[in-house]
């Protein structure tokens, strides 16, 4: 993706650093870094901290333009990283009480995810009043996340194993179309977004989304990249796939509602059926072998599956009482 | 698909509270005897009756309320405060 332009001292730093000489000294950085973690009041909403973390991320990913891909593995940089990750961790244990099973896990999922259905809920909204330019402004706000569906949680395949790992390959394969690239739920929401008439680049909104956009896209980036925290990616993936089907029935009705078509509509129709086969295949096979299996890791699954939630929940959340005001949802229109 | 030697065996699971888990090659048929084409190889059907898509399940059994056994009598999850 093209480097966004900065939105504090940290990304200034970090993409002079990225861009300037490979070997340069790195003072400036980690002094910001610094500066930024100790004044900030809150880190999971913190512009310029999460989307550095974002971009130092998304080097294990697509890539930045005009960085060089050794950046991704320069220790340097990864101790400019673990710096924040680990004010991030604890900023989001602070913030997300620790769900405990008194039974089973998939069991206590299923209670997670029915308790977290009672709040404002952006899909209803979108379901029955939001106007097109409204919708345009969710659809680019998922961007960021859903033009590499699915990429975060893959990252724990090779860090599970037996069941758990054969669950995960399952749901991945779904995701990633079943051999059938055009039907590669990143590829279906690119069409998604080409028939709404926005940019389907990844990160061509990079500069228009509010940070809580990147604290959920770090969030699963986090738990992904760090296999210490792999019952926390699978948690993620659990609660993600279990709160998706009834809100992407909403999205599909409101965008017929207000007249998109079916190139639009596809990508949310999909998700509908495909997302009710996942929530049983992540809850039981995926996250209930992984409990049974690792015992030692199920109370971070329940961790992962809690933070998803609550990080999305004020994501999804804000948008809609952005909505409700009358506001924008993003730092700047779209073009 | 006839049943081959390549044919993947199949299986049918009960959700608890949720749908029929269907896995392996098998023909499906709506009401009129036509063939209903699942787009994926491990499918759901609906077990409550509410889902919009049927015979595939969507998940509108957890607005409904279904349930297959009766509702424990302690909760499922509690709570750690940081």
């Amino acid at each position: 993706m093209a480097l966004p332009p900065p939105r504090g001292p940290v990304t200034e730093a970090l993409i002079a650093q990225l861009t300037g000489p490979e070997h340069a000294p790195m003072g400036e950085l980690d002094q910001a870094a610094s500066d930024a973690l100790a004044a900030s009041e809150d880190l999971l909403v913190d512009d310029d901290l999460q989307l550095a973390l974002f971009l130092m991320y998304e080097l294990h990913y697509g890539g930045l333009e005009g960085v060089p891909d050794t950046w991704e593995w320069e220790p340097r940089l990864l101790a400019v990283r673990a710096t924040i990750e680990h004010e991030f961790e604890d900023a989001l244990r602070q913030a997300i009480p620790q769900p405990v099973a008194t039974r089973d896990v998939p069991e206590a999922l299923f209670a997670l995810v029915g308790a977290g259905d009672d709040g404002p809920s952006l899909s209803v909204f979108v379901e029955r009043e939001a106007t097109a330019g409204q919708v345009r402004e969710v659809l680019a706000c998922r961007t960021i996340y859903t033009l590499k569906e699915a990429d975060p949680h893959s990252w724990a395949i090779p860090r599970l194993h037996a069941r758990a790992k054969s669950a995960l390959v399952e749901i991945q394969a779904d995701e990633y179309g079943g051999g059938r690239p055009e039907r590669l739920h990143a590829t279906i929401f690119a069409d998604a977004l080409r028939g709404a008439g926005l940019d389907d680049r990844y990160g061509a909104y990079a500069d228009h989304v509010p940070a809580t956009v990147y604290t959920s896209m770090n969030l699963m980036s986090h738990f992904g990249l760090h296999r210490r925290l792999r019952g926390a990616i699978v948690g993620h993936l659990a609660a993600y796939e279990m709160t998706s089907s009834l809100p992407c029935r909403a999205y599909a009705n409101g965008l017929r509602r207000l007249g998109f078509g079916d190139d639009v509509t596809d990508y949310f129709d999909e998700h509908v059926e495909a997302d009710a086969v996942h929530e049983q295949l992540a809850a039981r096979d995926l996250a209930g072998a992984l409990a049974e299996d690792e015992p030692e890791v199920a109370s971070d699954i329940l961790f992962g599956a809690a933070a998803c939630l609550e990080i999305d929940g004020r994501l999804w959340g804000g948008l809609y009482e952005q909505f409700e005001r009358g506001e924008s949802a993003l730092r700047k229109p779209l073009p | 698909m006839s049943a081959g030697a390549s044919a993947r065996p199949v299986s049918i699971r009960a959700c608890p509270d949720g749908p029929l888990l269907v896995r392996g090659d098998l023909a499906l048929f709506d009401e009129d005897g036509e063939p209903v084409q699942p787009n994926r190889s491990t499918f759901a059907l609906c077990r409550c009756g509410a889902s919009a898509i049927r015979p595939f399940c969507d998940g509108s059994h957890k607005l409904v309320g279904f349930r297959t056994t009766p509702p424990p009598g302690t909760p499922a999850v509690t709570f750690d405060e940081p």
